[in-house]
């Protein structure tokens, strides 16, 4: 309250402030936080949620039976394998892309337009015209390797752990790229051209000049695309569910804790067991969220 | 000098396989929604369909809701944009302009809901929707999708408001001029181009939002075009003809919508992690 008296233009601050901001706190309050709180309450008890009259008070044992349960430390590994293989993948080729579309050429637009759209589609729409693509009896993928003598018989991709995976791994690649490509060019574009000229000078040659110039400057975007794609990646539901339902060994943390809650957990009493599930994906999260807010250095006033 | 030409051949393939790599999947399911079936259900088929029909847009709609769930989608992505933009900017012109204890706090407070996995809070939200009687109800997805934009809505918000010369507010304030009649009248106009940015993103995250619609509406009537799609189904066989024909209905205005606002879009996509 110090600066009140010096600075009359600030005085009443705080009181339109609070009013400013009061809706945003109450709607995620009300949609956020109370829902956390809600699930880690349903994870303490055994029910079904068709009848939450028959709760079973069980303390934290719900927590005990997810480790033993093997299909959620599958699908944890399998979660894992996905956000490493996808990001990983993603990060290469948007940093390829990225310093493509940094040079000037004719068609720089267009490509850039054409890089924004599978990003801007629902995941749904992306995950059904790539399925169509995969489809073992009628899809161009088996199509065109067939044609090219690569394979002798059709594959079917989406029915095996082998290839089930890695076509998802694809869908996502394809859909999420773009986010990368476009953060770090937008990073590029922040690089003054005299370094690269001063640089030139000196006789640095390409290779040099990246890992000395273009590398050390996009490093803060680039680590943050990366955090924000680890954590989508991690929770990611929309196109393994399309794509397989988890079948083939595909399913994720997030596709197995709503079919727990909603199907398993709709009238046997699995309800709160995938509360516990779901209070473990937030923790998984949130260790990673701990970094994230780290490398984001928040700049206020 | 062949050189230079050389790589600049190279440089050139290189665009086109990008190019191909990013719009084929959208031009086989342009191609795909107008084959006629026997071309469609056949494992040689021509990269130019030979005959077209448009008989699977038209049973989209026939045989379908699919009208009835663009108009969801609709409803439900523009009120919550709108609401959201309103009730987002009160809060980043506050963060960004006013001065008040606890600050960073709130902020944090407010990011670190971003950071949600949304499944984590699935089946308590269905509970409370339930018991206020909003499942199968517009009210029921607008209000958390408001919940899960508004942290990049006030964020890239108040780093818009942070560059805005302050020179006109404090010259409204010294004219006499309310703070919440300077922020409608003088901040809301001005920064405009910035709501614009942000009210797109979260459209189009309103829009393909598919976890939540697919768990809070579950009358066909009621779903959104994401959920409608994921549901499309046949008797005998998977209507590929028809998920290919829905789909390039949606993809039409996101392209449309891609193709005027780029820059925007982009300067939003990127507004909360070049600066920050």
């Amino acid at each position: 309250m110090r600066f009140n008296r010096m600075d009359p233009l600030h005085r009443t601050d705080p009181i339109y402030a609070t009013a400013f901001i009061i809706p945003t706190l109450a709607v995620i309050g009300f949609i956020a936080f109370w829902p956390l709180g809600q699930t880690f309450y349903n994870s303490l008890f055994k029910f079904a949620l068709m009848y939450p009259q028959s709760k079973v008070f069980v303390g934290l044992s719900n927590y005990g039976k997810l480790f033993q349960d093997s299909r959620f430390l599958n699908d944890l590994w399998n979660t894992v394998r996905f956000t490493v293989w996808s990001v990983g993948i993603e990060t290469v080729f948007g940093l390829l892309v990225a310093l493509m579309l940094n040079k000037k050429f004719k068609l720089r637009g267009l490509v850039r337009a054409a890089v924004l759209i599978p990003w801007a589609i629902p995941t749904v729409v992306s995950s059904q015209m790539w399925r169509w693509m995969y489809n073992d009896n009628y899809g161009i993928v088996n199509n065109l390797l067939l044609s090219l003598h690569i394979i002798k018989t059709p594959i079917v991709w989406l029915g095996f752990p082998s290839t089930a995976m890695p076509a998802i791994i694809s869908v996502d690649i394809w859909k999420t790229t773009p986010f990368m490509i476009l953060l770090i060019l937008a990073g590029l574009q922040m690089i003054p051209e005299e370094l690269y000229e001063a640089a030139r000078i000196d006789g640095a040659n390409v290779w040099q000049r990246f890992w000395s110039i273009t590398f050390p400057m996009i490093r803060p975007t680039l680590g943050i695309a990366l955090i924000f794609r680890t954590l989508d990646a991690m929770r990611v539901f929309d196109v393994v569910y399309v794509m397989t339902k988890g079948a083939a060994n595909t399913e994720t943390l997030s596709v197995y804790n709503q079919w727990t809650l909603f199907t398993r957990g709709f009238i046997a009493p699995y309800f709160g067991y995938g509360s516990a599930m779901s209070v473990m994906i937030f923790i998984f999260i949130s260790v990673f969220a701990f970094f994230y807010v780290k490398m984001m250095k928040i700049k206020l006033d | 000098m062949r050189y230079k030409r050389t790589k600049k051949v190279l440089f050139y393939i290189g665009v086109a396989v990008v190019l191909t790599y990013f719009l084929f999947p959208f031009y086989w399911a342009v191609v795909s929604s107008i084959r006629i079936p026997s071309e469609l259900f056949s494992p040689h088929q021509s990269l130019i369909p030979l005959k077209i029909q448009f008989e699977s847009y038209v049973q989209v709609f026939t045989q379908r809701p699919f009208a009835q769930n663009i108009l969801n989608s609709t409803i439900v992505a523009g009120a919550a944009t709108l609401l959201c933009l309103v009730i987002g900017s009160l809060a980043g012109y506050a963060i960004a302009r006013l001065k008040f204890a606890g600050k960073l706090l709130v902020m944090l407070f407010i990011l670190s809901v971003s950071m949600f996995p949304q499944v984590s809070i699935l089946g308590a939200l269905f509970q409370i929707l339930r018991s206020a009687k909003l499942i199968n109800t517009y009210p029921g997805l607008i209000i958390p999708y408001i919940a899960l934009t508004i942290p990049l809505t006030v964020w890239t918000l108040q780093n818009f408001f942070r560059d805005m010369p302050k020179e006109l507010e404090e010259a409204a304030y010294m004219d006499g001029s309310g703070k919440f009649s300077t922020f409608l009248r003088i901040v809301l106009p001005l920064s405009a181009p910035g709501l614009v940015a942000t009210g797109l993103l979260t459209f189009i995250f309103s829009w393909n939002e598919f976890l939540f619609a697919l768990s809070f509406e579950q009358l066909p009537n009621m779903y959104t075009v994401p959920v409608a799609i994921a549901m499309f189904t046949g008797y005998y066989v998977v209507p590929w003809g028809q998920i290919m024909a829905a789909s390039v209905i949606v993809t039409a205005p996101l392209v449309i919508l891609v193709l005027i606002f780029q820059n925007k879009i982009i300067a939003g996509m990127t507004a909360g992690s070049v600066k920050g």
